[in-house]
C-alpha cells in the first residue's frame, strides 16, 4: 500500500506570538515550530497501516527550508521517503493555490491512501486534504478517528457532532483527514533518526510544478491581530443548589470546559 | 540582536550536528512527557522505575555510544546530549543509564570475549538485561586498588569471595561485573543473578538517589565458570578505563540538573512578589542568577570540546577529571542557589531543585569523589602524584 502524509509545519503551541510589521502575518523570527497536531496523528496512521498492510509511507510538506526539521522527525519515526515542496518567498493564504502545488508534486505516484490533518493549527481552515481528493477525482472522508483498510476499500469511523460516529466505506484510492487522539502517537527512536541520514528527501521548487496560477488568491489578508483579553467577575446568587446549577451551566456552554 | 537564551548562553545549539540536535530533541520530548511526571514518586517511595529499562532499550539510550550488537553507534556528543536529558529529570535515571552502559556494556565491549559480546550486549541494549558494576568495597572507596575482593582458581572456574559496597542497580541485575584481585591483579568477572554465593542486598535510608537502586553485593565462596573472566582486563587500569567513560557522561549529565534548578527557580523568582516587587528584581537574586548562568555556559563549553575530542579518539583522562570535578561542583553549587531561591517551598518535593541538590552529593562523590579529581589534576599540571 503507498501512503502519502501531507505534513505541515506551524507554530509551536505555547509560542508567544507578535504581529510583524505589516500587520499581515506573524513575525517568525523569534518562534519555534512543529509538526501540526493532527498531521502528527495522520503520520501514525499512515505508520500503523503501512505496517499492517506493508507498502511505503511518503511524508510530502511544503514550506521554507525550516520544514526539514519536521520531516527528518517524520523519516525518523519511520516514513520511508519525503518530498519537500521548498516554498521560501512564496507566500499566498489560499489552500485552493496550496491543493493545486500539492496535487502537482504527487499526482504521478498514483498513492492508494492520502492521508492530512484534519485542520492546520495556524491558518486552520480545514481544507487542503479535501481540496486534493477533488483534485486528484479521489474519494474522500474528513474527521477521521479509525480506519480499517479491506480488498481495494477503506471502511473509517467519522466524528460527527455532539459525541455521534459515522461509519462510511470509501473505494481506494481515497483521502482521508484525520482527527487528533485516534491513535497513540510513538517516539523517534535513535535508532530511527540514525537510519533517517539515509532516506531520500526530495525537493521541488514551486517555479518547477507548472502551477501557472500558484500566485492566484481568492484570499486577502487585512489584519491579523492578537485576541482582546477581557475580564469579567459575576457573583452567582441564590441557595447552594441554585449555584451550583448556574455554575455548571456557566462552565458547560460559556466556559466550555466541561 | 535578538538576546540570548538564558540556558544555553553562548549558543552551543549552533555548534552541534542536525543528528545531534534531532537525538537530544526527541529524548527530551520522550523524558519530559512520559517519565517526568512520575520522578517525584520515585524518589519518595525510594524506587526505580524499572519499567523504564525496556523503554529506554527501546529508544536507544543503553549503551547508545557503542557500535554493532543492537547498540545504536552514536557519536559521543549526542551521548552526551541524552546524558543532560537523562539528567534534567534525575540522577538516578542517568545513573542508571550510564552503569549500563558505561560500566556494564562498555567492559563487556572492551574486555570480553566475542561469545561475551554476542550473549550480554544485544539483551542490555534492549533493556532485556540490567548490569551493575562492583569495584568499591567497605574499605576501599576513594582507593580501589586495595580492594580485598579475591578470586582463585577452582576446577572449571574461579571462586569469588570479599563485600562490594555502593552498588547501582545491584539488586535489580541480571549480571554483574566485579573485580576482584586474581594473583594480586584486580580481572573483571561475570556473575550471573542467581550464582550460588552472590548475594545483593538493597541499602536503605539514602537521602540522595533515592530513585535509583545502591545495593551491597556479599560474595561468599561464589563459583563462577572459567569463562566468565573478562579475558581482556588486566589490572586496576580496566576498571578505571569504565570510569573514565562514566564520567564523561557524569560531566554531561549534572548539566542538565543545573539547568532544570535554574529554569525552576529563574520562573519563580519572576512570580513571587515581596517587599512589592518580584525577587527576580533583587540584586542578591540576580547576583544568583549572573553565577548559575555563567557557570552552565562554562559547563557546557568544557564537555563540548571533551566530546569532540573524544570523537577524535583525542582525549585524555585527565580532561574527562576536569569536566567532571568543575561540572558535578558547580551543579550542586547552583541546586542549592536555586532551592534558596524558592524560599520556603523548596524544600518541598513539589519542586524540583532540592531533589536535584540531594542527587547531586552522591554524583560530587562517586566516580572519584571532588577530591580525587583535584588530585588527578593536580598531577597532570605538576606530574607528582600525591594521592597518598
Ligand atoms: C549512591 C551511590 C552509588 C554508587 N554506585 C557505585 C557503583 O555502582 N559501583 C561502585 O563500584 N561504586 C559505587 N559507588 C561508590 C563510590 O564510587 C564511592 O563512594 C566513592 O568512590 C568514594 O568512596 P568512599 O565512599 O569509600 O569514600 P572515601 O574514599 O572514604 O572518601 C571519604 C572522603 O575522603 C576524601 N579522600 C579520600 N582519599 C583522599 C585523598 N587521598 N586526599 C584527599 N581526600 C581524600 C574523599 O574525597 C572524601 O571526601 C556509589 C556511591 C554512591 C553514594
Amino acid at each position: 500500500m503507498k501512503i502519502a502524509i501531507l505534513l505541515k509545519q506551524v507554530p509551536v503551541k505555547d509560542a508567544t506570538l507578535k504581529v510583524n510589521g505589516d500587520g499581515l502575518w506573524i513575525d517568525e523570527d523569534n518562534v519555534t515550530f512543529e509538526i501540526n497536531e493532527s498531521d502528527h496523528y495522520g503520520l501514525e496512521e499512515a505508520l500503523r497501516l503501512k505496517e499492517k498492510h506493508d507498502g511505503e509511507v511518503v511524508v510530502v510538506t511544503m514550506g521554507p527550508e525550516r520544514v526539514k526539521e519536521s520531516i527528518k522527525q517524520a523519516l525518523a519515526k519511520g516514513a520511508d521517503r519525503a518530498i519537500h515542496i521548498n516554498s521560501s518567498g512564496y507566500s499566498n493564504p489560499d489552500p485552493i493555490a496550496h491543493a493545486k502545488l500539492l496535487c502537482a508534486a504527487i499526482k504521478d505516484e498514483n498513492f492508494d491512501l492520502i492521508l492530512s490533518g484534519l485542520q492546520s493549527d495556524d491558518l486552520g481552515y480545514g481544507q487542503t486534504g479535501v481540496l486534493v481528493a477533488e483534485m486528484l477525482g479521489m474519494a474522500h472522508a474528513t474527521l477521521v478517528m479509525e480506519t480499517d483498510v479491506q480488498d481495494g476499500k477503506i471502511k473509517v469511523k467519522r466524528e460527527l457532532e455532539g459525541g455521534w460516529f459515522q461509519s462510511v466505506e470509501l473505494p481506494l484510492p481515497a483521502v482521508l483527514t484525520i482527527q487528533s487522539g485516534l491513535n497513540q502517537i510513538r517516539y523517534a527512536t535513535i535508532k530511527g533518526i540514525m537510519a533517517a541520514k539515509r532516506k531520500e528527501i526530495k525537493e521541488i521548487a514551486i517555479s518547477d510544478l507548472g502551477v501557472s496560477d500558484a500566485d492566484a488568491s481568492g484570499i486577502q489578508m487585512h489584519k491579523i491581530y492578537l485576541p482582546v483579553k477581557t475580564k469579567q467577575t459575576v457573583v452567582l446568587e441564590g441557595d447552594t443548589a441554585d449555584i451550583v446549577s448556574k455554575l455548571v451551566d456557566k462552565l458547560k456552554n460559556e466556559a466550555k470546559v466541561l | 540582536m535578538k538576546s540570548p537564551n538564558p540556558f544555553d548562553f553562548y549558543n552551543m545549539n549552533a555548534l552541534l550536528s542536525d543528528e545531534e540536535r534531532q537525538v537530544r530533541d526527541a529524548v527530551r520530548e520522550y523524558l519530559r512527557k512520559e517519565v517526568q511526571p512520575e520522578i517525584r514518586d520515585c524518589f519518595r517511595e525510594a524506587k526505580f522505575p524499572l519499567h523504564l529499562a525496556k523503554a529506554f532499550g527501546e529508544l536507544g539510550l543503553l549503551g547508545a555510544n557503542l557500535e554493532g550488537y543492537d547498540c545504536p553507534g552514536l557519536n559521543n556528543v549526542a551521548y552526551g546530549l541524552l546524558m543532560q536529558e537523562l539528567e534534567y529529570i534525575d540522577s538516578g535515571l542517568r545513573s542508571f543509564a550510564s552503569v549500563q552502559g558505561a560500566l556494564v556494556m562498555y567492559p563487556i565491549y572492551t574486555f570480553g570475549s566475542e561469545e561475551h559480546k554476542q550473549k550480554y550486549l544485544p539483551k542490555l541494549a534492549k533493556g532485556e538485561m540490567i548490569g551493575c558494576f562492583g569495584l568499591t568495597e567497605p574499605d576501599y572507596g576513594s582507593n580501589p586498588g586495595g580492594m580485598i575482593t579475591r578470586a582463585e582458581r577452582v576446577s572449571g572456574g574461579f571462586k569469588l569471595n570479599g563485600r562490594k559496597m555502593w552498588i547501582t542497580n545491584a539488586s535489580l541485575a541480571d549480571v554483574a561485573v566485579v573485580w576482584a584481585k586474581l594473583d594480586g591483579k584486580v580481572h573483571g568477572f561475570l556473575v550471573e543473578k542467581g550464582t550460588k554465593g552472590f548475594q545483593p542486598k538493597p541499602m536503605h535510608g539514602k537521602l540522595s538517589l533515592r530513585a535509583s537502586d545502591t545495593s551491597e553485593i556479599l560474595l561468599d565462596d561464589c563459583v563462577v565458570p572459567e569463562e566468565n573472566l573478562l579475558p581482556g582486563s588486566n589490572g586496576l587500569k580496566s576498571p578505571l578505563m569504565c570510569l573514565t567513560q562514566a564520567r564523561y557522561g557524569i560531566a554531561w549529565g549534572v548539566i542538565g540538573a543545573a539547568i532544570a534548578c535554574f529554569e525552576e527557580s529563574l520562573e519563580y523568582a519572576k512570580g513571587r512578589v515581596m517587599f512589592d516587587k518580584p525577587i527576580a528584581g533583587f540584586q542578591l537574586t540576580q547576583n544568583k542568577f549572573a553565577h548559575m548562568m555563567t557557570e552552565i555556559t562554562k559547563m557546557q563549553l568544557l564537555v563540548l570540546q571533551l566530546g569532540r575530542m573524544k570523537d577524535k579518539g583525542e582525549m585524555h583522562h585527565a580532561q574527562v577529571s576536569m569536566a567532571k570535578r568543575n561540572n558535578c561542583f558547580h551543579a550542586l553549587e547552583i541546586a542549592r542557589m536555586s532551592r534558596q531561591v524558592l524560599g520556603g517551598n523548596g524544600i518541598m518535593d513539589d519542586y524540583v531543585s532540592m531533589r536535584h541538590a540531594n542527587n547531586l552529593e552522591t554524583v560530587i562523590t562517586y566516580e572519584g569523589t571532588h577530591e580525587i579529581h583535584t588530585l588527578v589534576l593536580g598531577e597532570a599540571a605538576t606530574g607528582i602524584q600525591a594521592y597518598a
